[in-house]
C-alpha cells in the first residue's frame, strides 16, 4: 500500500464572503449571512448551488447543514460535518475534511463555512453570567481567569521566559495586520491605520496582550467550495489545490487545570509536520502564510512551530518588514487577518490562501504558488493546510 | 471608613461548584477544611491534575484523594487589566498565577498571587497556598498564593 494522502486530490474552485460587521451589527440573521456566502461561493465558482452535497465546519456552528441543504433545495444531501472543538482551531480542520470527503468519494461538492452573528447571540470575550461553574472552569473562572485572552496570556509570558523572545514579535504581527488591513476595503479597520506609537500607548487587556494584541469579535459569513482536481477546471475560476492538512493537539494538551506536557506551546508542534509531510512541501518553500491571530502571542509561537524561523532567531525574523507584502520574507495576514479583516473565525484566512494562489490578493505576494494556512494556535485541536498553484502538484 | 475587601476578587464572582459526576467532591470539600488535595492512583502511586475518571498513566480507575504539602512554585502568570465580569469592575489589575507543585511531579493549579497587583512576579518564585473561604448559602473556599520571602 502506498502512501496515503490526499495531496492534489482536490481543489478550491470557489469562495465567497459577506460584507464583514462589526459584532452585532449585522443586519441579517446569522443563517441568512451563511446562505448568502454559500451562493457567493457558488457565483465565484459558477455552479449552481443546488449541486453542492456536503457540509463541513467546525466550532459548535450553530447552522445545521440539513436546514441549509433544505433551504437551497440542495437534491441529494452526501456529507454533514462538524470539528469538535472551541475557537477556530478547527478551520483548516473543516477544510481537510471537505478534501477528505470528497477525495474518498463520501460527496462530490462539499461546502466549507462558518457564520457568526454576535447580537443575535452571546460574546467570545467576556465570563460566563453564571453563579457556579463546575468541572475544569471550576478551577480557573473563581480566579478570574475567564476569557480566552486570559487562558492564553500565561503560555505567552512563560514562551517569553523560556526562550527570550519579547514583546516586539507580538507588536510586529500586530502592525502587520493592521496595514494589510489599509489596502482591503472589505477589512472592518479599513481606514484605521495602527501605528507603532498607538500600539504601544493602548491598554492593556491582559498582560502580555495589548489591546491590538487581541482579535476584534465580528459578525459575518464565509465559505469555500471544494470538488474533485478531475474536475477542478470545469469552473470560473482557477482552481487552488488542496496540498496537504492536519489536525490535533501534543500530548494531554486538553488535560484541566492547564497541566498540558507542553504549555509553551501553540499545538502545532506534532501538526505541523504531519502537514508539510503530506503537501510534500518544506518550510523554506511556503510563499506566504496566513497564521490565525485569536493573539499575536500565539501567531508567534506558531510561525516558530510551522519552522519558518526558529526560537533563536525569532526577534530578528519576526518584523514588520518581514512580516509585510509584497516584498517581506514571510508575509502573514495580507488581508488584514483576525485583528483587522474580521474575525470570522479564522476561515476569511482560508479564503485569502486561496486568493494568494489566484493572484487576487489586495496585498499580494508575487508569484505565490505555496499559501500556508495556522489555524487557532493554542487551543485544541488546532489545524493546519497548505493549498498551492497547479505549478506544484 | 468602608471595610476592607473580604476576597482578593470581588463579591459576585461564580462560585466553584463540585462536577456534577462526583468527579471532584474531595478537592472542594478539602478545600474547605484548608487542605490541599490532588488525585491519586492508587495503582501506579502517581498524582494526577486535574482529576479525571481514570489514571492516564496505567489507566486505572482505582484513584484517591491525597492531601499534599503547599509549596509551590510560579510556572507562569499574568496581570489582567480588562474586567471581563461585572463582579471584576473594581478588581483590576489583578494576579493570576499558574503554581507547579514540585513536590508531586509538577502538577500545576491556578490562583491569584496576593500581595501587591504590581509586583515583579518571577517564574520559578516559590510560593505557599492560602485559603480564602467565601460565606453564604452555598460556602466554599479558593486557594491562592502569596510568594515566600
Amino acid at each position: 500500500m502506498g502512501k496515503r494522502t490526499m495531496r492534489g486530490e482536490t481543489a478550491i474552485i470557489g469562495v465567497g464572503e459577506t460584507t464583514y460587521y462589526k459584532r452585532g451589527r449585522s443586519p441579517d440573521a446569522e443563517f441568512k449571512l451563511v446562505i448568502e456566502a454559500i451562493l457567493k461561493a457558488s457565483a465565484d465558482a459558477g455552479i449552481d448551488p443546488r449541486e453542492i452535497d456536503g457540509f463541513a465546519s467546525y466550532s459548535n456552528d450553530r447552522n445545521d447543514p440539513s436546514r441549509i441543504a433544505a433551504a437551497l433545495d440542495i437534491k441529494d444531501l452526501r456529507f454533514s460535518n462538524m470539528e469538535w472543538g472551541g475557537g477556530g482551531g478547527g478551520g483548516s480542520a473543516a477544510c481537510a475534511h471537505a478534501a477528505a470527503a470528497v477525495a474518498t468519494g463520501l460527496a462530490d461538492t462539499v461546502v466549507v463555512f462558518r457564520g457568526l452573528a454576535q447580537g443575535q447571540f452571546g460574546r467570545f470575550g467576556q465570563g460566563a453570567r453564571v453563579p457556579h461553574v463546575r468541572g475544569d472552569q471550576a478551577y480557573t473562572a473563581p480566579y478570574g481567569l475567564m476569557s480566552p485572552a486570559q487562558s492564553f496570556a500565561m503560555r505567552v509570558h512563560r514562551l517569553f521566559d523560556d526562550h527570550g523572545i519579547t514583546q516586539d514579535t507580538l507588536k510586529a504581527c500586530s502592525l502587520a495586520s493592521y496595514h494589510h488591513a489599509q489596502n482591503n476595503p472589505r477589512a472592518v479597520m479599513y481606514g484605521r491605520p495602527l501605528s507603532p506609537e498607538d500600539y504601544d500607548a493602548s491598554r492593556w487587556i491582559v498582560e502580555p496582550f495589548h489591546l491590538f494584541d487581541c482579535c476584534q469579535e465580528n459578525d459575518g459569513g464565509a465559505a469555500m467550495i471544494f470538488v474533485s482536481a478531475d474536475r477542478a477546471k470545469d469552473f470560473a475560476k482557477t482552481p487552488v489545490y488542496f496540498l496537504g492538512g492536519a489536525v490535533g493537539s501534543g500530548n494531554r494538551a486538553g488535560s484541566g487545570s492547564h497541566n498540558a506536557t507542553d504549555y509553551a506551546t501553540s499545538n502545532f508542534k506534532t501538526v505541523a509536520p504531519r502537514m508539510y509531510d503530506m503537501a510534500e512541501v518544506k518550510p523554506e518553500e511556503v510563499d506566504v502564510a496566513q497564521v490565525y491571530e485569536n493573539f499575536t502571542g500565539g501567531v508567534v509561537m506558531s510561525i516558530i512551530e510551522h519552522g519558518l524561523t526558529s526560537y533563536e532567531e525569532a526577534n530578528d525574523f519576526i518584523t514588520f518588514e518581514n512580516l509585510t507584502a509584497p516584498a517581506g520574507k514571510m508575509p502573514i495576514n495580507t488581508s488584514g487577518g483576525n485583528l483587522a479583516e474580521c474575525y470570522m473565525h479564522g476561515l476569511e484566512l482560508n479564503i485569502e490562501a486561496v486568493r494568494q494562489v489566484r493572484g487576487e490578493s489586495c496585498n499580494q505576494v508575487p508569484d505565490v504558488n505555496v499559501s500556508l494556512v495556522a489555524s487557532g494556535p493554542m487551543v485544541t485541536p488546532v489545524s493546519d493546510m497548505i493549498v498551492g498553484s497547479e505549478a506544484v502538484l | 471608613m468602608a471595610n476592607p475587601p473580604r476576597y482578593y476578587l470581588g463579591e459576585g464572582m461564580p462560585a466553584p461548584a463540585p462536577a456534577i459526576d462526583g468527579l471532584d467532591t474531595e478537592y472542594w470539600e478539602g478545600l474547605k477544611r484548608h487542605k490541599l488535595f490532588v488525585q491519586h492512583c492508587h495503582t501506579c502511586d502517581r498524582p494526577q491534575f486535574g482529576p479525571e475518571w481514570v489514571c492516564h498513566i496505567c489507566h486505572s480507575f482505582d484513584l484517591g484523594w491525597r492531601e499534599v504539602e503547599g509549596n509551590g512554585r510560579i510556572f507562569s502568570w499574568e496581570r489582567v487589566w480588562h474586567p471581563v465580569h461585572p463582579a471584576l469592575q473594581d478588581s483590576c489589575p489583578y494576579l493570576v498565577v499558574l503554581v507547579e507543585l514540585p513536590n508531586h511531579e509538577n502538577v500545576r493549579m491556578v490562583g491569584n498571587l496576593l500581595g501587591d497587583p504590581m509586583q515583579t512576579v518571577q517564574i520559578g518564585a516559590e510560593v505557599r497556598p492560602v485559603f480564602e473561604d467565601h460565606d453564604g448559602d452555598d460556602p466554599y473556599t479558593l486557594v491562592h498564593w502569596e510568594v515566600v520571602e
